[in-house]
């Protein structure tokens, strides 16, 4: 008999994390909500500074204190509140239940413990094995994300292995314990663009076989077209709009979102068609008025958003957007078409 | 990784034979003719003249140069030329354990109470402990050492009668005597090398706790304890290490004038007393040990560094 | 021959980062504020006056003449003389009082001659370069690989002993911190574009060195400056203290305390107050160093060098 899922494996509501600096406070996330399935692929989507990944560390309860806080809301992974746990029991849950893969492949390894150790470190805190268990695992894991010679790169220290094999490292890593949740932080930025693509691959391939859920935090299109089941747009420390990789991309109703897919030079439009960026700066979070955040640099705005928040309204099937002039965004994108 | 070794050991050595010959010429360029002097002291003409012949005296210089290398090499340093005229080379063999037992006492009190305070007070920054910690050190660097060790002596010696004031046992007649007789001594060269090496935990620790990779091994959910010893402290050590070759040399500085505060016939106090006393010979012998001794050591900082950084032992 | 209009500009910018320009008013305003800011360095600030004018006036301060062998001896410390005196009857106080004269003299002095040497030594090695440069630098890394108090017993042991003679001494033994450091700022600062555009406008390496680099280069050397100067005040103690150092006559600290070695069971008061003044001494100027070391690296990193 098929139970009706009550709750989603993972549900964040209204997370904010803030940051304590001399000119002000911060509010790099500002009240977000989604949850995620298991097994599924969600993306977060944004530019640089808009604080998706504080949401990730934030997750992870990585905030360092007290520099930051996280000021509200509430984090629920099958079930449980993270937020409402001691230090400990969150440090059991990192890696064995979550994981995390940082963007720099380069800098995200320690420079003088051996590849093996690094993997292997996690199954024997979390999972109890015997070092030569450990290393066994560890073997195939390597072998699973695709290095080869698994067993002498083993022994091998960071600096003796490139890039993009230090990112499969990390993979491992993080798949190591069989997470049900892996959050990765703009994972192939710091790539070649020939790697890349094989990265992603590598993630799409090994989350579908175990079944693990993937929040990836990105700000490059592309990727996300491709590999997220759900998309969360983000802006100013807040979702703009959240719905389907398919509804985003074909049917945007929200500014910022029409705006980041113009910008993007795109190979089926004819060279001589303009890039479209988006005017102004990312507001000062310091700094943050009654309005829309993205008011300022908003070809549709009216009078109402300077001065009231569009909260996120459904607008059928999945499909979420915080703006006032959302027919308005998704009358354009019909035009355009 | 060889080569480099064996480039480092021919260059100490290259230095090694530098200094010595430095050491001749300029002995030899004091005014007033030390050496002959020397003779004058012996008194008996027929041992002055054997002298005279052994050392080269009335020879050229750089035959001289050549007879001191050759006698040098054989282990030969000349005697002194007071009383007994006992022989350099064992003046200094006799002296040499005692530097070297004062040396790493010290070192390894210093490095005991160094790393383990450098380490605290860099995961607590800013805190009564670090801020105490901080202090202590500049007190440490700013004290003379042998200031210090006159107030070692005062307190501990002279008033609380708990441990001896001068001299020094060797091991071979008991480890707590030899112990005790050195506990103020590397108590009072130690400190000014903790400090240095305190503080330069403390910045290294903190700089690594910063890293990406201690955030990883954070997020893999690794106790704190793993995170600080097994991750984050190799990577701070390998900085300490170049600043410990420099520090180990103020240490034997230290140490020379420690031997002469506690009347320990090291190699330090070897050293100044043939200084005040003219004593030549035995002047020359114990600048080349020193300076042995430096050379080698900063060359063994160099060998270490290569053992501990990955990156540069499989270059 | 027309200047180009673009080396011209290139000056005038470089005139502006030259320490001669208006810059120079603000940079000490700056430094100031630092330095009162921070309580250590403050409080080393006073101290260091106090040393200094103590230093200027003991024949005035000193309640009585330092030599004088008249008063009971080994007395300890009261109100008639509040350090004590020594076992030849003499006033601690007035020794330690003449004492910092000579100390600090010696200590100033042994470094302003060290900079000055080490200083020309580096710029000459860092701007000719070649074989001159490798000469020098040959030189100072073997005199680095020794402690710079080594150095100076070794001098020591050639020169003899006596207040002239130990001044040479760590004058020399202290050159190589500033030739290493002074070179390594005259290879940064060479290769600026300012230093380009003056050589293409014909100036003279005297002119190059003295307007655009050394300069720049004074804000590591100052910090050196300071750090030598304790240091030299720590050899003196210690090769005084040694029997190397002042001949008798000449109270400085080191040697105050080592007239009073053999008696410390006795009188602790002989131990204690001279080390006391050498520590007060180098822990100030280490405060100010620090305090100073700090408002260099700020602005450095902002660029202003």
């Amino acid at each position: 008999m098929e139970l009706t899922k009550l709750s989603s494996l993972f549900e964040v509501e209204d997370l904010r994390t803030q940051f304590f600096t001399p000119t002000g406070i911060v509010k790099a996330v500002d009240g977000i909500s989604y949850t995620v399935d298991e097994g599924e692929t969600v993306a977060i989507v944004g530019e640089s500074g808009c604080g998706k990944s504080v949401s990730a560390l934030s997750i992870l309860g990585l905030i360092p204190e007290p520099a930051g806080k996280i000021a509200g809301g509430s984090i629920r992974f099958m079930g449980t509140d993270l937020l409402k746990l001691s230090d400990e029991e969150i440090r059991r849950m990192r890696g064995r239940q979550f994981a995390m893969i940082f963007q720099e492949p380069m800098t995200s390894l320690n420079p003088v413990l051996t590849i093996g150790r690094q993997i292997r470190e996690t199954l024997q805190t979390h999972l109890g094995l015997s070092r030569e268990q450990a290393m066994q695992r560890a073997e195939e894991l390597l072998g699973m994300v695709g290095i080869a010679d698994a067993g002498g790169r083993l022994k091998q220290y960071p600096h003796q292995l490139s890039g993009g094999m230090r990112q499969r490292v990390m993979i491992a890593m993080a798949l190591s314990c069989e997470p049900e949740l892996i959050i990765a932080d703009e994972p192939t930025t710091a790539l070649d663009v020939t790697i890349q693509a094989q990265i992603l691959e590598l993630m799409k391939d090994l989350t579908h076989r175990f079944d693990v859920a993937l929040i990836i935090i990105t700000h490059n299109l592309g990727v996300v077209a491709r590999y997220a089941d759900r998309v969360n747009v983000m802006y100013a420390g807040k979702f703009v709009e959240m719905g389907t990789a398919l509804q985003i991309y074909h049917g945007p109703k929200h500014p910022y979102t029409l705006g980041l897919l113009r910008s993007v030079p795109r190979l089926d439009h004819p060279r001589s068609e303009r890039l479209i960026p988006i005017v102004g700066q990312p507001p000062d979070l310091t700094r943050l008025g009654n309005g829309c955040t993205y008011e300022p640099r908003c070809s549709f705005r009216v009078s109402r958003c300077a001065a009231e928040f569009p909260p996120m309204q459904n607008i059928g099937d999945g499909h979420f957007s915080a703006c006032w002039q959302y027919k308005e965004v998704d009358q354009t994108t019909r035009d355009r078409s | 990784m060889y080569r480099y070794l064996i480039k480092r050991t021919f260059s100490a050595l290259v230095v090694t034979w530098i200094v010595a010959t430095l050491v001749f010429f300029m002995l030899r360029a004091v005014p007033g003719d030390p050496l002959a002097a020397m003779l004058f002291d012996v008194g008996d003409p027929q041992a002055a003249q054997e002298l005279s012949q052994k050392y080269g005296l009335d020879q050229p210089v750089h035959i001289q140069y050549v007879k001191w290398l050759g006698h040098m090499l054989q282990g030969d340093f000349g005697s002194s030329i007071y009383g007994s005229r006992v022989p350099v080379s064992q003046i200094i063999s006799e002296a040499l354990p005692r530097t070297i037992s004062l040396a790493l006492l010290s070192f390894f009190i210093a490095i005991t109470i160094a790393v383990p305070a450098g380490i605290f007070a860099a995961i607590r920054k800013n805190s009564a402990l670090d801020h105490s910690m901080t202090m202590l050190a500049f007190l440490g660097l700013s004290m003379p050492d042998f200031w210090l060790a006159i107030l070692l002596i005062i307190v501990f010696a002279a008033h609380l009668h708990w441990l001896p004031a001068i001299g020094y046992v060797p091991i071979s007649q008991g480890v707590w005597p030899w112990l005790k007789h050195l506990i103020l001594p590397s108590i009072a060269a130690g400190t000014a090398f903790s400090a240095i090496i305190a503080r330069m935990i403390r910045s290294s620790m903190l700089e690594v706790i910063k890293t990406d990779y201690i955030q990883v091994a954070r997020s893999k959910g690794l106790r704190k304890k793993t995170i600080l010893l097994v991750h984050a402290l190799p990577n701070a050590l390998i900085p300490v290490v170049t600043v410990i070759g420099i520090a180990f040399a103020l240490l034997m500085a230290t140490t020379v004038v420690i031997e002469n505060v506690f009347s320990i016939k090291g190699i330090g106090r070897v050293l100044i007393q043939g200084i005040l006393n003219r004593d030549y010979p035995v002047v020359q012998g114990a600048i080349l040990v020193v300076s042995v001794i430096f050379i080698f050591t900063n060359l063994l900082v160099d060998l270490l560094y290569t053992v501990i950084d990955p990156r540069i032992r499989y270059e | 021959m027309a200047r180009t209009s673009t080396a011209q500009r290139i000056e005038q910018n470089a005139d502006q980062n030259s320490a001669e320009s208006t810059d120079h008013r603000s940079r000490w305003a700056d430094w100031w504020l630092t330095v009162v800011h921070d309580k250590k360095a403050f409080a080393g600030l006073i101290v260091l006056t106090i040393l200094l004018m103590t230093a200027v006036l003991a024949p005035l301060i000193a309640p009585y003449d330092p030599n004088a062998m008249e008063y009971d001896m080994m007395e300890p410390p009261s109100f008639k003389h509040p350090l004590g005196t020594d076992d030849l009857g003499r006033d601690l106080l007035s020794r330690i009082i003449y004492g910092t004269k000579i100390s600090l003299f010696i200590g100033i002095t042994t470094v302003a001659i060290s900079l000055s040497i080490g200083v020309v030594l580096g710029v000459v090695a860092g701007y000719f370069g070649g074989w001159l440069d490798h000469i020098i630098m040959r030189y100072i890394d073997l005199q680095w690989a020794f402690p710079n108090f080594i150095i100076a017993v070794y001098l020591v042991a050639v020169f003899g002993t006596g207040i002239l003679n130990l001044t040479i001494a760590i004058s020399l033994a202290f050159l190589d911190d500033f030739a290493r450091i002074t070179r390594g700022m005259v290879l940064t600062i060479k290769k600026e574009q300012y230093v380009s555009a003056a050589r293409a406008m014909g100036a003279s390496d005297y002119r190059i060195m003295r307007r655009y680099i050394l300069p720049n280069a004074t804000a590591p050397i100052i910090v050196q400056a300071t750090v030598s100067v304790s240091y030299a005040i720590l050899a003196e103690a210690a090769l005084s203290f040694l029997g190397l150092g002042v001949e008798a006559t000449t109270p400085t600290w080191g040697l105050i305390l080592a007239e009073g070695r053999s008696f410390i069971s006795r009188a602790w008061w002989l131990g204690v107050f001279p080390g006391l003044a050498i520590m007060l001494t180098v822990l100030s100027i280490n405060f100010l160093g620090d305090a100073l070391r700090d408002f260099m690296d700020v602005r450095e990193s902002r660029g202003l060098i």
